[in-house]
């Protein structure tokens, strides 16, 4: 069941549509209130990196710490030579200035907006007159060009999510980042939305963080886990590496190797 | 039918919800996102004209704004007049008197905005101005719309605190509510009734139209939260 990716699987390092490989993503966060956090990982661009571990252990809190949607207490994020927060230095580069994309758990599209002035409305670096036609070609690109005037009430969850994803990648984002994407869509489409995203995933030049809780999507999809328990990072490293010598009974626990 | 006290009560009732509406969006959206300790203390002088008396209230104003007292003395000295006993004082205290029924509504639509719709708007490159325009305002509209409605209709019946602050002087602080009152004193059933009937039907017609835009908000948020 649980079969690490194969080396040819298209989620390594795979042809980029964008025009160059964006840079590594650092991150090193910590804090001891509200909740205690410590968590240390890089991600390679054009590589998947899941973020797995029971729920409650921190992996959206490091999420929205990446995209500055929460300020921790110490440490530092940065990608290629970009500082987007550290603690040392004061400095906290505001959300909107970060060029993060972020698909979120329940997908949070702007409910009062189509499809596609979802899409628009994250595309503030594009000029007015050619926003609606950009939005229409990142819809295109994620092949959603047919629910662009539906508004997201109208959507399944499957779809929803799509438009999260699209909406995610109209401000041509350094950084993707996924939260539990799978987890408010029914079976089947979870297994269509997992093979779109990890074809997604080939394509881009930037780094994309998963998390998850659940172990089997972070083998299928990602190319290095980073285990996340009680806020603290226990473990980190490919999916082989970790499934054949968990480095300590909690990892193992974690990831469900006996 | 007293046309000049019905004229008066609208531009009161307009002027009241357009002078409160952008005061009220700053402190509903303060106590929806805000995280500050004096946050209860606020919302409790926010709610106070809600379960003062009106009389009570609108003698706290008149001793308040009196030229004899410091404040209302500067204002007077500033304004060239007295505030109370004016039209512009029955304002302010209309004003004051209707600020739970302006925040109220506003606080509560800002608190149905899903923190992470608000998050996206920032992590989609919008400005926390831009996001609060863009985003925001067009999810909270149907709060601002009832604010604006309750204010309204309630100005159009307010009386005590109008009759504190203003007195019954014609064409400045008389509104249509001490014109009801005044003709039942002076035994003119008919007049009384008949702008009742128009204070009813305008009630009627605000509470219609809050209604409408509410439901539809319902249905809006239907299809994010599933």
């Amino acid at each position: 069941m649980r079969d690490a990716p194969k080396r040819d699987a298209p989620n390594l390092v795979a042809p980029s549509l964008d025009a160059q490989f964006r840079g590594a993503l650092q991150v090193r966060i910590a804090q001891s209130a509200p909740f205690a956090l410590d968590v240390t990982f890089n991600a390679q661009p054009g590589e998947v990196t899941a973020l797995v571990g029971p729920s409650g252990s921190g992996k959206t809190t490091t999420l929205k710490a990446i995209a500055g949607l929460v300020m921790p207490q110490r440490g530092r994020v940065a990608i290629g030579g970009d500082v987007w927060f550290d603690s040392g230095q004061n400095i906290a580069v505001r959300p909107d200035l970060r060029r993060t994309g972020f698909v979120f758990q329940d997908y949070a599209l702007f409910p009062h907006l189509t499809a596609r002035g979802n899409v628009a409305l994250a595309m503030g670096h594009v000029a007015n007159e050619t926003r609606a036609d950009a939005a229409a070609a990142v819809l295109r690109r994620i092949g959603i060009e047919h629910l662009a005037e539906r508004s997201p009430r109208d959507l399944s969850g499957g779809e929803r999510q799509r438009v999260g994803i699209a909406r995610a990648l109209a401000r041509d984002p350094h950084v993707l980042l996924l939260d539990e994407p799978f987890s408010a869509v029914d079976r089947p489409t979870r297994e269509r939305l997992k093979s779109e995203v990890r074809a997604l995933a080939s394509t881009l030049a930037c780094p994309v963080i998963l998390v998850t809780h659940d172990i089997d999507e972070a083998v299928a999809l990602a190319r290095q886990l980073v285990i996340i328990d009680h806020g603290v990072t226990i473990a980190s490293g490919t999916p082989d590496e970790l499934l054949q010598a968990p480095p300590s009974p909690r990892a193992a626990e974690i990831i469900g190797v006996k | 039918m007293d046309w000049q006290a019905l004229s008066l009560s609208l531009q009161l009732a307009v002027l009241t919800a357009l002078l409160l509406l952008p005061l009220a969006i700053f402190i509903g959206r303060w106590l929806a996102y805000g995280r500050h300790r004096g946050k209860s203390l606020v919302e409790a002088l926010v709610l106070l004209p809600l379960v003062l008396p009106p009389t009570v209230l609108g003698l706290i104003l008149l001793v308040a704004f009196s030229p004899t007292s410091a404040l209302g003395g500067t204002l007077a000295s500033v304004f060239g007049q007295p505030l109370v006993f004016s039209f512009a004082g029955i304002l302010v205290a209309s004003v004051i008197a209707n600020i739970p029924f302006a925040v109220q509504p506003i606080a509560r639509a800002f608190e149905a905005i899903p923190e992470n719709v608000r998050d996206a708007g920032y992590v989609s490159g919008l400005t926390p101005w831009q996001t609060f325009r863009k985003i925001e305002v067009p999810l909270a509209w149907p709060g601002m719309f009832t604010g604006l409605a309750l204010v309204f209709a309630h100005t159009l019946g307010e009386f005590g605190v109008v009759l504190m602050m203003g007195g019954n002087i014609p064409g400045a602080t008389r509104t249509l509510s001490i014109s009801i009152y005044d003709s039942v004193q002076g035994l003119r059933i008919p007049d009384a009734a008949l702008m009742s009937g128009v204070v009813v039907v305008i009630a009627a017609l605000t509470i219609a139209s809050v209604l409408a835009v509410t439901r539809r908000r319902a249905h809006f948020a239907m299809g994010q939260r599933w």
